[in-house]
């Protein structure tokens, strides 16, 4: 049965470090390496900094929930969000050598995890889903 | 961790000591005091990352604004002492071919028109 952990915070730009220092910890717990968990509370940060800007538009007091799926051979990790169903390709990742700030964000999280994949305006909200496979237990 | 931005003007160029993490909730202060320096067409800017154990692409925004200013007036911007995270942003988005990044700011003085 695979380990879950929820996080629920509101769409205030400071509490991304919280968040970050949960992540951190599930990246211990699934047995990642420093450098990859560094690199894994970057993807998650990048996400939910994009549904404050994007989906809440700056709105401080909005819910964003966190789910992080330990399963047997993968880590996944849900960013749910119920606020503007943003055009997945307006927020496609920009070619790297056009020099502006911005747009950076979707380009690291899919240079990180394995898979990311935008569920945007269904019923019940947005879902951003990003997977990465489990360290090989020496 | 909040951020704490130190300027040190030297005779030759200005130091930027930036300590904390640089995210979506800090960065806008690291563009003010940025901004402040490029207005003043303050000719070599290093910032100096030595204290920023994380920074994200609002961050990395923020220094591309920082250097786009600079180049306006043929100025000098350079970050120097990363960290290995913070380095992986930059390579992860292909700006370390970009920014000027030196492992010091001994290396930078050594390695430029300051």
């Amino acid at each position: 049965m695979a380990k879950k952990i929820e996080v629920r915070i509101t769409s205030d730009p400071q509490m991304l470090s919280v968040l970050r220092a949960a992540i951190t910890q599930v990246g211990q717990l699934a047995g990642f390496a420093p450098m990859e968990i560094s690199k894994i509370v970057l993807a998650v940060d990048e996400a939910c900094s994009n549904i404050m800007r994007h989906a809440y538009k700056g709105k401080k007091n909005q819910p964003i929930i966190v789910t992080c799926k330990l399963k047997p051979t993968k880590l996944e990790i849900v960013m749910h969000d119920f606020g503007n169903s943003v055009d997945v390709e307006k927020i496609k990742s920009r070619k790297l050598n056009d020099l502006r700030p911005g747009g950076l964000g979707v380009h690291i999280m899919k240079s990180i995890m394995d898979r990311v994949i935008f569920k945007n305006g269904t019923d019940e909200g947005n879902f951003l889903i990003m997977q990465k496979a489990l360290p090989k237990r020496q | 961790m909040s951020l704490n931005i130190k300027v040190q003007t030297k005779d030759q160029y200005v130091l930027l000591n930036i300590e904390g993490d640089v995210d979506l909730y800090s960065s806008p202060d690291v563009r003010e005091a940025l901004l402040k320096l490029t207005k003043k067409k303050t000719p070599t800017i290093l910032v100096n990352l030595e204290k920023v154990p994380y920074m994200d692409s609002s961050g990395v925004a923020t220094l591309i604004e920082g250097l786009q200013q600079c180049n306006k007036y043929q100025g000098r911007f350079s970050l120097v002492s990363l960290r290995d995270n913070v380095r992986e942003v930059f390579e992860l988005t292909r700006l370390d071919k970009i920014f000027e990044i030196h492992k010091d700011v001994n290396e930078a003085l050594a390695n430029g028109s300051v």
